[in-house]
């Protein structure tokens, strides 16, 4: 393995920092302004692709940004867990940027331009966090994430976002200083550092009292992976744009939490000594129970972008599970079940936003018969939710067969119960709502059997990622080689 | 008893101080809260004077002596016979500072007056809510 | 011209405050140019002498060639070149920002405003400066009185609190005198560093007790530590703004750096935290103080009022940092001293913009503001970012120390006092965004419709200042290694 101090990670941030400067100045030219975006978008992929190649080969990148406390300096490391998520939030911010257009326009949304600006910062902030090499990076790219998406989350700027805002900041803001800045200084002056490693960086020498308070203040500090009882915000922040909810809340927001606990769980504790102490069990614990719960929260849901929200909690705490396992094979399936998710998931709002952009309507239950309507737009919500649930021909299997395999690795049984149960819930919750749209009786149809899907730019990017969710489950080594890279297993 | 005869003078000046700082802190009316506090500083010059002083000393300087000749006589200096100037040099400076202070005060005071038309605390609060 | 450095920081200013008091008569304008002039100098020649501590050592500057314990000894190490710089600055940039804010409050004012602002800023740098006990209350006096006159200028509720700040004022800078006038006893000598050496050699006796009792109490009371803190927030919030600008980073802040030169030059580390062993009573005050503060600060509409009570809470960082007795918290002390000097400053710039433009500072005057001055709520809102610990600005790294050394002291009231703190103040600046950000517009109203409202930003003179401030802020954070390596590490290692 060879490290090479290259430009490249920084670029990427810069250039997405630098193409929301342009957005906020070309307020007068829409047109132009949207150019922007993509321009950036495709520098991001081109660079992305760049590193891609010396990535798989086993080696890493990094760049020095400053040194800002002494031998404790801001710096880019970028592996293949990094370059997983980079790719997942890079391509995954053309498609919605398209998407955007096809939502904020037709419904004439104001402020716009302080919309794409803010968003293109939000990319840049969390491609800082997927690069990060240490514990104060990431946590200085995570707060920056926070602050951005602010102004989206509230975007509509009434009483109802001011309410969704105020819970979105208040518990990211509460649990990142609360508890995740305590826990890094804490580990910093045990340890004396905090570059990531896989070997992690606490040794079995460290007090295990100690390490179960740390690893608790870490899990619940990145509130962002929502994990419960700190999950109250994300159905909250359901209140923005559903471009948003697509974008920052099934993929860059709260990915970055699962990001950052995933890698504070392999980087700075290290698989080896969760498993051989009882921290394993406990995250194990912590994810199931919010797993579960999630799941049931979801059932009752009736507005789609709460069920999709609280859907999300689920499958968040998955991920976390994957890597609570503390085996290879559940680290390399919950890694790989970021980008699976966020394909499916994204979808799904789209779809939902779709619906709301062509009817109106926002409730499962006003949904009946939709599929007469708007049969692409339901196909594609099918396979996503067929890859959220993880069934074959979609990506969600692949990363849920290692996450199984890896909890058959650790002989812990009552983990395949867990995802046995909660995958019978998805189905539970996502089925209903399909079979509606398409096989409801002739006279309970509220829609009538003409089609009429919402304009181009909103039906195309659905289709897209459907149709990605289905070459990922062909294909699944797009993801699956960087995240066995990251993890250090064989190809 | 022994202790008050030889520390008499720091007795007495703790006395002026603490009356001065308790007419600061506890009087309503602001102008005896300005001589409180004029009070209070003239205890701490006291204090800086009387810990340079001597019993039997004088001002600290030396008269030069002739012979009959007009020669400069070598003499010995007794410490003993100077008080300490230091604390006396300083305090100069204490006073000087504390007139502006009191100054400003009074100049302060009489703008609250023609503000407020009042000079008691209680009363000037009162015309503030 | 070099070795004269240390005295032209402060003598350039004083011999200036006269020619703008007689220039300003005739000219009062040229007075404002006077000023900033003045304090591009003071500011060139701090960073002189910042130079030369790092690059060769510590300065000793003795006035008027009188050798050390008997004259008076001007000692620039590492701390105080880093203060003075901060405190340069900062009166360059509040100069700069005044113009239109004091034609508007004090159209009649302006010589008089600035001839004491010189005067003032005069007294600080000395104060800073200075390795003599009495030299240094005799400047406490001077920029102690020009405070009170410039707090006074805007006249109606200002003049009886400044009458309060005076009495207080004056009970910190007497209780001072009075803790010299113990060590005199002791040592027979005023010059820090003499004192320092005679009062190691002896056994620590009551006089001893007697002066660090009374010197820190007097400047507790002139920092505004809690409970002593009464006089501070109707002080700052009737002054008129330059005022406020001025005062609000620099006083509370020269009177912690008072109190840590005395801890470290006079005092030592063995003698306050072995003998006396007062530091739990003292980080706990410091709680309180932390805890009051951002309590009370929730309190207030007044945007004013509320910056003030957050420097009651910012003053307990300080004490409690430097009280926790290891490096980590006598680093975040220092360090902070530095942040929350411009870190006042950028929020109250911030305030004073919002002040010419709107009128007043209350919550309601703040809908729509961002709008109507995005470049304002820029500098605003690096500020309320430093405040809460936000990285990459200052605020985080000077929380990052305090913390650290809270951890390492086992001091689990100080650490979560300071997490508290950093909610409350989140909470703070976002009910302000939030009044800002949602209250342009009628909630009931669709969102497609939206009332213009019209762009008015407060003149180049003053954003200018505001945005330095606030990109000094994230400057001061990316370069915290340095700032820690070269200045506060070198001062503390005498120490402890």
């Amino acid at each position: 393995m060879q490290t090479m101090t290259s430009i490249l990670p920084a670029a990427i941030v810069l250039v997405s920092f630098i193409g929301s400067v342009f957005i906020f100045f070309t307020k007068k030219n829409q047109n132009l302004r949207e150019a922007w975006t993509f321009i950036t978008a495709a520098i991001n992929l081109v660079l992305l692709f760049k590193m891609a190649k010396w990535i798989l080969a086993g080696n890493t990148y990094s760049f020095h940004i400053a040194e800002v406390l002494p031998g404790l300096p801001l710096f880019f490391n970028v592996d293949g867990f990094g370059m997983l998520f980079a790719f997942v939030a890079g391509s995954l911010w053309v498609v919605t940027s398209l998407y955007s257009i096809g939502y904020m326009r037709p419904l004439k949304e104001h402020a716009q331009t302080r919309y794409f600006a803010c968003f293109a910062l939000a990319i840049s902030a969390t491609m800082g966090v997927a690069f990060s090499g240490n514990v104060l990076t990431m946590y200085l790219f995570y707060e920056i994430l926070s602050l951005s998406t602010y102004p989206l989350v509230t975007h509509h700027q009434d009483a109802e976002a001011r309410g969704g805002g105020r819970k979105y900041l208040t518990f990211l803001l509460t649990t990142s200083i609360g508890f995740a800045l305590p826990a890094m200084i804490i580990t910093y002056l045990n340890t004396g550092t905090l570059t990531f490693s896989n070997a992690g960086i606490f040794t079995q020498a460290t007090d295990p009292t100690l390490l179960i308070v740390l690893l608790l203040l870490f899990i619940f500090g990145f509130a962002k992976s929502g994990m419960m009882p700190f999950h109250v915000w994300l159905p909250g922040a359901m209140v923005a744009p559903t471009p948003v909810s697509a974008l920052l809340h099934a993929v860059a927001v709260v990915k970055v939490g699962v990001f950052c606990v995933l890698r504070v769980l392999t980087g700075v504790f290290g698989i080896d000594l969760l498993s051989s102490t009882p921290l394993s069990t406990i995250v194990c614990v912590i994810a199931s129970i919010t797993v579960i719960v999630s799941s049931l929260i979801a059932l009752t849901q009736d507005n789609l972008k709460r069920r999709l929200a609280f859907s999300t909690v689920g499958q968040l705490s998955y991920i976390v599970l994957g890597a609570g396992i503390a085996t290879s094979f559940g680290v390399v399936g919950s890694m790989t079940h970021i980008a699976m998710h966020a394909f499916g998931k994204i979808t799904l709002f789209f779809c939902a936003g779709a619906i709301f952009v062509a009817t109106g309507k926002k409730y499962i239950s006003q949904m009946v018969g939709i599929g007469k309507q708007m049969p692409f737009t339901m196909i594609a919500f099918l396979i996503g939710s067929m890859s959220v649930i993880g069934l074959p021909l979609t990506g969600g299997i692949i990363s849920k067969w290692y996450m199984v395999l890896g909890a058959m690795d650790s002989g812990r049984l009552w983990i395949l119960i867990i995802y046995l149960i909660s995958s019978l819930l998805n189905a539970a919750y996502f089925f209903p709502i399909v079979y509606n749209a398409f096989f409801c009786k002739e006279e309970d149809s509220q829609y009538p059997n003409k089609i009429k899907e919402a304009p181009l730019a909103a039906l195309l990017p659905p289709v897209i990622t459907a149709i990605g969710t289905v070459i990922l489950f062909i294909y699944p080594e797009l993801f699956l080689d960087f995240a066995k890279i990251a993890v250090g297993v064989s190809k | 008893m022994e202790f008050i005869i030889n520390y008499y003078n720091y007795i007495i000046v703790v006395i002026i101080m603490m009356l001065g700082l308790w007419g600061m802190l506890a009087l309503s009316n602001l102008v005896k809260k300005l001589i409180s506090m004029a009070i209070f500083q003239t205890g701490i010059i006291l204090f800086y004077i009387s810990m340079g002083a001597k019993k039997g000393a004088s001002i600290p300087i030396i008269k030069q002596a002739y012979d009959e000749h007009h020669h400069p006589i070598h003499q010995t200096i007794n410490n003993m016979d100077y008080a300490n100037p230091l604390t006396q040099i300083l305090m100069l400076t204490a006073i000087v500072v504390g007139v502006a202070t009191l100054g400003l005060g009074l100049a302060l005071t009489q703008r609250v007056y023609s503000e407020h038309k009042s000079l008691h605390e209680d009363e000037i609060l009162e015309s503030l809510s | 011209m070099i070795e004269q450095a240390p005295a032209l920081i402060v003598v350039i200013p004083l011999i200036s405050a006269l020619f703008i008091t007689i220039i300003g008569l005739y000219q009062p304008r040229v007075s404002w140019a006077l000023t900033i002039v003045t304090f591009a100098l003071s500011s060139i020649f701090a960073f002189i002498c910042l130079k030369h501590v790092v690059t060769v050592g510590p300065i000793s500057y003795m006035f008027g060639n009188w050798p050390a314990p008997f004259g008076i000894e001007y000692a620039i190490d590492h701390l105080n070149a880093l203060i003075v710089l901060m405190i340069s600055i900062v009166a360059f940039l509040v100069a700069i920002f005044s113009k239109h804010d004091i034609a508007k409050e004090l159209g009649d004012k302006i010589p008089h405003f600035y001839s004491l602002f010189t005067l003032l800023v005069t007294g600080l740098l000395g104060i800073t400066l200075t390795g003599d006990a009495f030299n240094l209350y005799v400047l406490l006096e001077i920029s102690a009185l020009t405070s009170y006159a410039l707090l006074a200028l805007s006249g109606g509720r200002a003049y009886i609190a400044t009458f309060n700040y005076l009495i207080m004022g004056t009970i910190g800078a007497c209780f001072y005198l009075l803790g010299v006038g113990y060590l005199l006893i002791n040592t027979g000598s005023l010059n820090m560093a003499d004192i320092a050496v005679i009062i190691s050699n002896n056994t620590y006796s009551y006089t001893v007790l007697a002066a660090f009792l009374f010197i820190m109490i007097g400047m507790w009371t002139k920092m505004a530590l809690f409970p002593l803190h009464s006089w501070l927030p109707n002080a700052y919030t009737y002054a008129p703004t330059s005022t406020s600008c001025l005062l609000a980073p620099l006083m509370t802040k020269v009177s912690v750096y008072v109190m840590l030169r005395m801890m470290t030059s006079v005092f030592n580390y063995d003698y306050i935290f072995n003998v006396l062993q007062w530091q739990s009573v003292i980080v706990t005050l410091a709680v309180i103080a932390i805890l009051a503060g951002s309590v009370l600060a929730l309190k207030q509409d007044n945007l004013k009022k509320m910056l003030t009570y957050l420097i009651v809470a910012e003053i307990g960082y300080m004490v409690g940092g430097a009280w926790l007795g290891n490096a980590n918290g006598f680093t975040g002390a220092s360090y902070h001293i530095i942040a929350d000097g411009f870190m006042t400053l950028c929020l109250f710039l911030a305030i004073g913009c919002i002040i010419y433009k709107v009128g007043d500072a209350s919550l309601s005057s703040m809908k729509g503001i961002f709008t109507k001055m995005p470049m304002t709520m820029l500098g605003f809102l690096i500020g309320a970012f430093s405040m809460i610990g936000i990285p990459p600005t200052c605020g985080f790294f000077s929380k990052w120390y305090l913390i650290s050394g809270a951890y390492e002291a086992a001091s689990w009231h100080f650490l979560i006092a300071l997490l508290i703190s950093s909610l409350v103040n989140a909470v703070l600046f976002f009910r302000i965004i939030e009044v800002g950000y949602f209250q342009a517009l009628p909630s009931e109203e669709p969102n497609h419709h939206h009332p213009k409202i019209k762009r008015d930003e407060a003149p180049i003179s003053m954003l200018i200042p505001l945005l330095t401030t606030a990109g000094l802020l994230i400057g001061i954070g990316l370069y915290t290694a340095d700032i820690v390596t070269y200045l506060i590490q070198p001062f503390i290692k005498n120490f402890l």
